[in-house]
């Protein structure tokens, strides 16, 4: 009996509910800690971000209109399909280099972050909102809604964990995202827009594209209609480059950095806030 | 081929469909970039019918529409007008006041748009009724019901009479490719309505989907290509209805300057009928231009 070959899978992005490759055809090799070449990436270019774009921008209508509630239950559900395939991150994680424990440590925090927001979506807008007393006869109240379409940049570190704890806050109040993943290792990025799909988020809400910052994020936060960025890049180039391109639409602006993506202090409402914005009514009453 | 020669219409001119969907697919792949591009998209919206035919089209509604016209994008009053402004005959006379003092044409649906079902006086009358009011260029729909019955000398008659109604003004008419079932008699109907004497050839009313595609678009552009090789006339092409991208704007472009030469390339010779697409050309215009992706909620809507 020969040998069986094994069946290697091609890494591709995930944008409007479809994984398509890179507009560009163009792939960059994804290496594991050693330095060995384990997968191919697809290297997306700014067309892609351009449709990556329209695409959250038309699901925006349909997944802010949900129900708080029904938002809540999505999440909930991607995190019972990730805890399904948990032992497929994990092997993923070890594949890059990472030890046993730690992977199912760090695919084990990405559940439990996933449920954690899951449960805020229908709490928020008792927590940021407000009714404010006025001096003429309105009721007066405010209520947060979301921003918008909300670009993310993720970091290099925890491939996994970081894009779900950037990601969940972000869909938990009712944007949709586009997310450019780390380049060193965005394979489990790619995989987890998988279970996604797999978890009744409508096509368009998450999309993740994989490939260099250097030729994405510039487009990605220039683009008129992307309304926020969230941003975990440390460096100070990067940083400037997002606040001026930024300006130019007035996007909200989140700068974001951590060492250690499965500290707790990660599972906040407030980073939730960072995406809402507060409209107020006046209400007429009688006497 | 002597020009007062009708062809006999009973006999169908064969269509290679395969062919033609392939022809358009490998026209689409043409790479437009840079200087080419912006003068494409200029070009486009100096061909843009700028459209609204909707039962709650209102007086206030159509001058909006007549100043999106005149000045698509305030931030950059270099860039050219569109071709005209389509409306319904009552809202001629409020689109033409509008447009005064501007080379922009005021078109009108006529003869019971969108589905023709009406008697030859009516469709006559209305058509008289727009010309009156002032419209430069009349946009009639064929009856298709007496196409598809093989009654073609009935809808050749009908063309005919039309324009001769229109008197100066400039006769589309429409086949509502949509409803012919075949590329054959989207052919066959177009060479009916140009030997009939019509200005231009439309695809659609809008109304009905599909609308304009790309490969109708091209049979009715080769049928233009070979009424000219017959008779020395030139006729107009109009695709409209579904038209809402200005890639698509330029894969048209391609298809005429393919099929007809680049005489075809102007207001005078082709349009494309259209509301939305006026938006996405200035978007991807501005992209050109300043280098960020544009969002819709900066363009006005009319």
């Amino acid at each position: 009996m020969p040998k069986r070959i094994e069946v290697l899978k091609t890494y591709k992005t995930y944008v409007g509910g479809k994984f398509p490759r890179s507009e560009s055809d163009r792939t960059y090799q994804v290496k594991d800690s050693k330095g060995s070449h384990i997968a191919n990436a697809c290297r997306c270019s700014r067309k892609d971000v351009r449709d990556a774009v329209l695409a959250a921008r038309s699901a925006f209508g349909g997944w802010s209109g949900r129900s708080a509630y029904n938002r809540g239950q999505v999440l909930y559900r991607i995190a019972e399909m990730l805890e399904g395939r948990k032992d497929q991150f994990v092997g993923e994680l070890e594949q890059f280099g990472v030890k046993s424990k730690d992977a199912a440590a760090e695919v084990e925090t990405s559940v439990d972050r996933l449920i954690y927001y899951a449960g805020w979506t229908d709490k928020i807008s008792q927590i940021f909102g407000t009714i404010n007393p006025v001096a003429s006869s309105h009721f007066n109240f405010s209520t947060p809604e979301p921003t918008g379409v909300v670009g993310i940049a993720a970091p290099h570190t925890s491939p996994l964990l970081s894009v779900v704890s950037l990601i969940a806050p972000v869909i938990a109040g009712g944007n949709t995202c586009i997310v450019l993943s780390g380049e060193t290792y965005p394979l489990p990025a790619v995989s987890f827009g998988e279970v996604l799909h797999a978890s009744d988020v409508p096509g368009g809400v998450v999309n993740i594209l994989t490939g260099f910052k250097d030729e994405m994020l510039d487009h990605l936060s220039s683009h008129m209609d992307v309304n926020a960025v969230f941003n975990t890049l440390t460096d100070k180039s990067t940083r400037k480059l997002i606040d001026e391109n930024a300006s130019i639409s007035v996007k909200r602006v989140f700068h974001y950095s951590t060492d250690d993506w499965l500290d707790q202090s990660h599972e906040n409402p407030y980073i939730i806030d960072e995406f809402l914005e507060i409209k107020t009514t006046w209400h007429p009453i009688g006497d | 081929m002597s020009t007062s020669t009708l062809p006999d219409f009973r006999q169908t001119f064969p269509i290679d469909k395969i062919g033609v969907v392939e022809r358009v697919t490998r026209l689409n792949k043409r790479s437009i970039k840079k200087e080419s591009k912006i003068q494409g998209l200029k070009l486009a919206l100096s061909m843009i019918d700028h459209t609204t035919l909707e039962g709650k089209d209102s007086p206030g509604k159509v001058i909006q529409l007549c100043q999106k016209a005149r000045q698509p994008y305030a931030q950059m009053p270099e860039l050219p007008t569109v071709a005209a402004v389509c409306v319904y005959p009552n809202m001629v006379s409020t689109a033409k006041k509008a447009l005064r003092g501007t080379d922009i044409k005021v078109a009108s649906v006529a003869t019971a748009f969108p589905s023709g079902m009406a008697t030859l006086q009516a469709k006559l009358d209305e058509t008289q009724f727009a010309v009156e009011q002032g419209a430069d260029e009349i946009d009639m729909v064929i009856s298709r019901g007496e196409f598809l019955k093989g009654n073609y000398s009935y809808v050749f008659d009908e063309i005919s009479a039309v324009k001769e109604a229109c008197g100066k003004a400039h006769l589309k008419v429409i086949l509502e490719t949509g409803e012919l079932e075949t590329l054959e008699n989207v052919r066959k109907a177009s060479d009916i309505a140009m030997y009939a004497g019509t200005d231009f050839i439309k695809t659609s009313t809008g109304k009905i989907k599909p609308a304009a595609t790309q490969p109708v678009t091209l049979v009715m552009l080769e049928a233009i290509r070979d009424f000219y090789r017959d008779t020395g006339q030139m006729v107009g092409m109009k695709p409209a209805g579904g038209i809402r991208k200005a890639k698509e704007a330029l894969q048209y472009l391609v298809l005429v300057k393919e099929t007809l030469g680049a005489a075809w390339l102007s207001p005078d010779w082709f349009r494309f009928g259209a509301s939305s697409l006026t938006n996405d050309l200035l978007m991807q215009i501005l992209k050109q231009d300043t280098g960020v992706y544009q969002s819709i909620n900066y363009f006005s809507n009319d």
